[in-house]
């Protein structure tokens, strides 16, 4: 046989055979998972949150929140900031003059408007995330904002600290990732407090 | 709460995940070689053969074998685009109108290569329709195909006189029926568990905490992403891929995606060893690319949480592009094995890297593929350079070569250097052209001097090696670089690919050479180390210069 009409033959066994696994993979499978997670709809579903009884957003998604009362989140290069359908990164070289002069304005207005010394500004209020939608901060960016918080909200330092204890999370199972504060669902109960 | 020291988590997550894999590896290598050794068909299987209208048990010569993957991955190319071009007539597009034309070559080339390049936005581009049908699809069976073209050249090996090395169909198949899909179904379910979101909910907007509005798109998310790990794929669901937090929650599902895609291509040495019938075989293959890997890891981790460089010193750490819940260490972990093993998700962005850790992944990539490298071309690739290890020993005593009891002569070496010289000139060839042509320069490099050197060298090592990430500072989305980039995944791929079918039909037809006393042992740690020292070596002798003018330069500079 020749070599193009065996090629012709191959392909449209491959073509007959890719449509009945696309049925099977592109179909059937992303069904069952689709089925199986509805077991836990919460999760499947985004991990949705709510203040006050109406739907405000994911609490894996950072949020932006404008006005000192809040938690501040991250900078975020997700389009104008914490934008889902923008999602992404800066993806500024570890040398790129911009960035190197973005840091220092950040660290300073940081350091202003939270009343604390530049230097004690954690990496994490300086810098983009990967995803341009991260939910965290570390908890030494929330420890350095409870004053501020707390004054804006005329709330007890103590109550604005119990609230940060409980929306941390240590490393996974002691030792995976980083200890984090969810911004947004800190943010949440305060809004609720 | 007290807690770990930072360096002891870091050991720790590294110490779980490589305790992970090495429980798992020698369970699943097996399963592995029984599913290829197996010679029932099972109901299903014997459906979809029907259905495509090809006998099982029909075994075919290797130009037939390689029409088999030519034609299957023409088919699959030209749906895939179809299906992009035609969103907008399709269900479940949200909306999307059909994908461009450039955008949508690139993205069928890049699904279909294994590569999944990324020229576009999931989430403003692709409808659930076309990322569960079309891209997700080929998540698997391209997968599949690596997987084929590996089981077929162990049959070169392992079978004496004869013109026939296997059927892709079957091979192809059961790949997808007995092994992926079951693997996929269930991590899949662990990532459901993690808050991984698995939905069809077009763009909702809503009002967030704070009153303002924010508009979150759902979609199948965990099936996509379990398979795209597995089969060392990783195009993202999202733009921002597993950084994203509906595709990476948690820090404990990310180090989970971590082994997903490490534990295909680690266990295929087992299912080798098994093959030829000598699992210290597989053992020096293994030893070869955990080592290669561990080293990138310790590297790119050490790289990151030092942290130089003057961006991360002025932040006081090297967290641009880096998610608070997963840190410097698990964005190192995941960096450095997405880029040993050609998968491409990332968890975090590495144009932000420290310039020595950014290095490490275009190094990894630059290394071929093979530390361990994607499902089944990792590890034929390192079986290739294998050949080009016992080749350089039989200089060295002045005997003819052999590998597995097969005679490695002159056109067998022909095809191992023509396999070694093809994703190279790929790579040094388009990078060239782009930093070479002001105009192209222009139009996608963001950053300038070494760092811009690195962008491009980065693309046409992702884009030649079919690993598919990016320093995605550089700007890929000009008709050019999708065109260009694509014709790179596409020889990139399939040149390899032929060579190493041709390979099996040599070896297969071949009678067996009886081992002697004089025969080079390769299942040794001395021949492990060998291995090892050509793997550098290829790779030092064809990249350094290169490396030299942009990783290296800025992290001395």
């Amino acid at each position: 046989m020749s070599r193009v009409l065996d090629l012709t033959r191959q392909s449209a066994a491959g073509l007959r055979l890719l449509l009945a696994l696309t049925l099977l993979l592109g179909v059937l499978y992303p069904a069952v998972v689709l089925g199986v997670g509805q077991l836990v709809p919460g999760r499947a579903n985004g991990s949705m949150i709510e203040v006050d009884g109406r739907p405000a957003g994911s609490a894996l998604l950072g949020q932006a929140f404008d006005g000192p009362g809040w938690f501040q989140p991250r900078p975020s290069a997700a389009g104008d900031g914490y934008d889902p359908q923008a999602s992404g990164a800066s993806n500024l070289g570890p040398n790129n003059p911009d960035l190197v002069a973005s840091i220092a304005e950040r660290r300073a207005a940081v350091a202003a408007s939270d009343g604390v010394d530049p230097a004690a500004v954690p990496a994490d209020a300086l810098t983009a995330s990967g995803s341009g939608l991260d939910p965290d901060i570390s908890p030494a960016y929330a420890e350095i904002q409870v004053a501020r918080v707390a004054r804006e909200r005329g709330l007890p330092v103590a109550t604005v600290e119990q609230l940060v204890a409980e929306h941390t999370r240590g490393r996974d199972l002691g030792f995976i990732g980083e200890p984090s504060v969810d911004v947004v669902t800190l943010n949440a109960a305060l809004a609720g407090a | 709460m007290g807690g770990l020291s930072d360096p002891a988590a870091g050991f720790l997550t590294i110490a779980a995940l490589v305790a992970a894999l090495v429980l798992v590896h020698a369970p699943l290598g097996d399963l592995m070689a029984r599913v290829y050794t197996s010679s029932r068909h099972l109901g299903a299987e014997r459906l979809l053969y029907r259905v495509a209208g090809v006998d099982p048990d029909a075994e075919q010569r290797w130009p037939v074998y390689a029409r088999a993957v030519l034609g299957f991955s023409l088919v699959s190319v030209l749906l895939l685009y179809a299906l992009q071009r035609l969103q907008g007539l399709l269900p479940l597009s949200l909306g999307f109108p059909g994908v461009a034309p450039p955008t949508a070559w690139n993205t069928a080339v890049s699904f279909v290569t294994n590569t999944n390049w990324q020229s576009y936005s999931g989430e403003s581009t692709m409808g659930h329709l076309v990322q569960a049908a079309g891209l997700a699809v080929q998540n698997f069976v391209s997968a599949a195909v690596g997987m084929a073209v590996f089981v077929a050249l162990v049959r070169g090996f392992t079978r004496s006189r004869t013109d026939r090395i296997g059927s892709f169909w079957v091979d192809l198949v059961r790949t997808c029926v007995r092994i992926l899909l079951p693997l996929a179904l269930v991590a899949a379910v662990v990532m459901l568990l993690g808050g991984v979101v698995q939905n069809l909910a077009g763009p909702t907007a809503v009002t967030t905490v704070a009153g303002g509005t924010q508009t979150i798109t759902g979609g199948p998310i965990a099936s996509q992403e379990a398979i795209k790990e597995l089969g060392t794929n990783g195009g993202g669901f999202f733009n921002a891929n597993s950084a994203h937090p509906f595709e990476g929650p948690t820090a404990w599902v990310s180090l989970f995606q971590v082994f997903l895609l490490l534990v295909i291509p680690f266990s295929l040495p087992r299912t080798f060893g098994r093959l030829v019938g000598d699992r210290r075989h597989g053992l020096a293959v293994v030893g070869v690319m955990g080592l290669l890997w561990l080293g990138s890891v310790a590297l790119a981790v050490w790289a990151e949480v030092a942290g130089s460089g003057a961006a991360p010193q002025a932040a006081g750490a090297a967290m641009e592009g880096k998610e608070v819940r997963f840190g410097e260490v698990l964005s190192g972990l995941f960096g450095a094995s997405t880029t040993a093993t050609s998968t491409g998700a990332v968890n975090s962005f590495h144009d932000s890297f420290t310039a020595a850790g950014g290095g490490v992944t275009i190094l990894n990539m630059m290394l071929g593929e093979v530390s361990p490298g994607g499902t089944g071309s990792g590890v034929y690739g390192l079986l290739v350079l294998a050949v080009i290890a016992v080749f350089l020993a039989g200089l060295m005593v002045g005997r003819t070569p052999e590998l597995l009891g097969k005679k490695i002569s002159r056109p067998e070496v022909t095809l191992v250097a023509l396999y070694v010289l093809a994703t190279p000139t790929l790579l040094l060839v388009g990078a060239a052209l782009t930093a070479g042509v002001p105009s192209l320069r222009e139009a996608s490099l963001q950053d300038s001097g070494a760092h811009g050197l690195s962008e491009v060298l980065y693309a046409y090592a992702s884009a030649a090696n079919n690993n598919g990430s990016a320093f995605a500072g550089f700007g890929a989305a000009t008709d050019y670089q999708n065109t260009a980039l694509g014709l790179a995944m596409v020889f990139g791929r399939f040149v390899p690919m032929l060579l190493v079918i041709a390979l099996a039909g040599r070896l297969a037809s071949q009678a067996p050479v009886p081992v002697t006393a004089g025969t080079l042992p390769t299942h040794t740690p001395l021949f492990a180390g060998l291995l090892t020292v050509v793997v550098l070596v290829v790779a030092g002798l064809t990249y350094f210069p290169a490396l030299a003018l942009a990783p290296i330069a800025e992290a001395l500079s």
